[in-house]
């Protein structure tokens, strides 16, 4: 290969005047970490949500359950990320519209909800699943004691489904951090996004997608770190991965 | 709201949609699928051999590649390709890789990391009887795997194989970062020449939403069929 490597570019001079090329990466890690944190807070709730309806005995909740999952489920991230970027401020009325498109930091908005409702849908899936796994026993004895639905779920069926869902959750949240870098395609200069910029402006392709690779596998790392000591602390002795 | 959408922009555009948007996106599809399934089941194979080294590279690409985002994986195939061309047919300079060339390669290697760990699960899944009882028989370790422990690995993953292709299918437009015309891009190119981009990404969603939603579908249907009853 005849590519002419310069791995000391990282500390040259960056073209917006602001610091080095590694600042660069680092500001779209940065922002990175914030837009998959607030994606996530999203798909966390929402997920939760929908998934639980789905699980209700109502015929209504679970259908619109059902809808919502195969809607965010049946099409591309980078499409329903154009639809709430190009197509949303159109629909709405004028002078709504018009405020969405002067937004500041409209794409960070756009993709923190976009990928949150996106991954809010697998969430979503993991809950009804985690909830349809536990024994019917759990949910009859929270009968019989006379709890409600709503005290059901909070006080017996959710807080053994969240356990049991922590580690299909944690590939979750990973897919949400890789999920951010579409949108790029919205001009959000997340990791991918510097790594590209930082490409153009200064040719040395391999160098900057090496650091961006690392990044994100230093990212990886972290997150996986970080949840399999959570789920050390939240097992329950004697039961699904306690001692 | 859809006061003045135009639906004739669609329609006028519908040739060039399909014939060229969607034809490059079915057949990266339906191409990278078959790739991704054969390179990823020789890494399942790879992993699961004795040969220490062998399964660590493995494994290592595997975990590389599925921590890595598929935008940042097409960016690195695009401007990699050329180069590794140019290293194996000993040019004296970066070759020059087609759109759809490129964009295949970058589907086959980053496909094949998930279609292998689906592989994997796949011929863990077989009883340690099933390659006991061929070698009993004295089949060699392709003739095992090619005639006792592949085919029933397949069958078993079929369903899992095919959703994780209606999610590659999904992942193909994609290959808007770096202005190659699928499906998506098409619509895009549309949209923005005659300004029209509400009418086409609508449309786009549209025609995502339901493909997907037949094939997934049709995945359910066929897992029902082919389930086994043990």
């Amino acid at each position: 290969m005849n590519y002419h490597w310069n791995w000391h570019i990282f500390f040259e001079p960056n073209p917006t005047g602001a610091g080095t090329y590694l600042d660069m990466l680092l500001s779209g890690l940065w922002l990175t970490i914030e837009t998959s944190i607030c994606a996530w807070v999203i798909a966390l709730i929402f997920g939760s949500v929908v998934g639980v309806m789905r699980t209700l005995p109502s015929k209504a909740a679970s259908w619109f359950g059902f809808a919502y999952v195969e809607f965010f489920r049946n099409m591309p991230l980078l499409v329903q990320i154009f639809l709430w970027f190009f197509v949303l401020p159109e629909l709405l009325p004028h002078a709504w519209g018009l405020w969405l498109k002067q937004l500041p930091y409209a794409p960070f908005y756009t993709a923190a909800i976009g990928i949150g409702l996106f991954m809010s849908a697998r969430v979503a899936e993991q809950v009804r699943a985690s909830i349809g796994a536990l024994p019917r026993g759990q949910k009859q004895a929270a009968t019989a004691l006379g709890l409600t639905t709503a005290q059901t779920y909070t006080y017996v069926l959710l807080p053994i489904a969240y356990r049991i869902i922590l580690p299909p959750l944690t590939s979750e949240f990973l897919n949400t951090i890789k999920n951010t870098a579409v949108a790029i395609t919205i001009g959000l200069l997340e990791l991918t996004g510097e790594a590209r910029s930082m490409q153009e402006f200064s040719f040395q392709v391999f160098e900057a997608f090496t650091a961006a690779t690392v990044m994100y596998l230093l990212i990886n790392i972290v997150v996986v770190t970080a949840m399999r000591i959570v789920e050390r602390r939240v097992a329950i002795p004697g039961y699904i991965a306690g001692k | 709201m859809f006061g003045n959408f135009d639906f004739d922009v669609i329609a006028r555009a519908l040739p060039y949609l399909f014939r060229e948007g969607m034809v490059f996106t079915l057949t990266l599809t339906a191409l990278s699928a078959l790739g991704g399934i054969v390179v990823g089941t020789l890494i399942a194979l790879l992993r699961l051999s004795g040969f220490r080294l062998l399964s660590r590279i493995a494994a290592l690409y595997v975990d590389l590649i599925r921590s890595l985002p598929l935008v940042l994986v097409i960016f690195w195939f695009y401007f990699l390709v050329p180069y590794i061309g140019q290293w194996l047919t000993g040019a004296a300079r970066p070759i020059k890789v087609g759109a759809f060339a490129s964009s295949l390669i970058t589907f086959i290697m980053f496909e094949a990391a998930y279609y292998s760990e689906i592989m994997r699960a796949g011929i863990q899944s077989i009883s340690r009887g099933q390659p006991a009882a061929a070698q009993a028989l004295g089949l060699t370790y392709g003739q095992t795997m090619r005639y006792v422990v592949l085919p029933q690995a397949f069958r078993n993953m079929l369903p899992v194989l095919l959703t994780q292709t209606i999610v590659l299918f999904q992942d193909t437009s994609l290959v808007y970062v770096v202005s190659i015309p699928d499906f998506l891009g098409a619509a895009s190119i549309v949209g923005q020449r005659d300004g029209r981009l509400v009418e086409m990404y609508l449309f786009a969603a549209l025609v995502y939403f339901v493909i997907s939603c037949v094939a997934s579908f049709g995945v359910r249907q066929l897992q029902a069929r082919i389930a086994i009853v043990r």
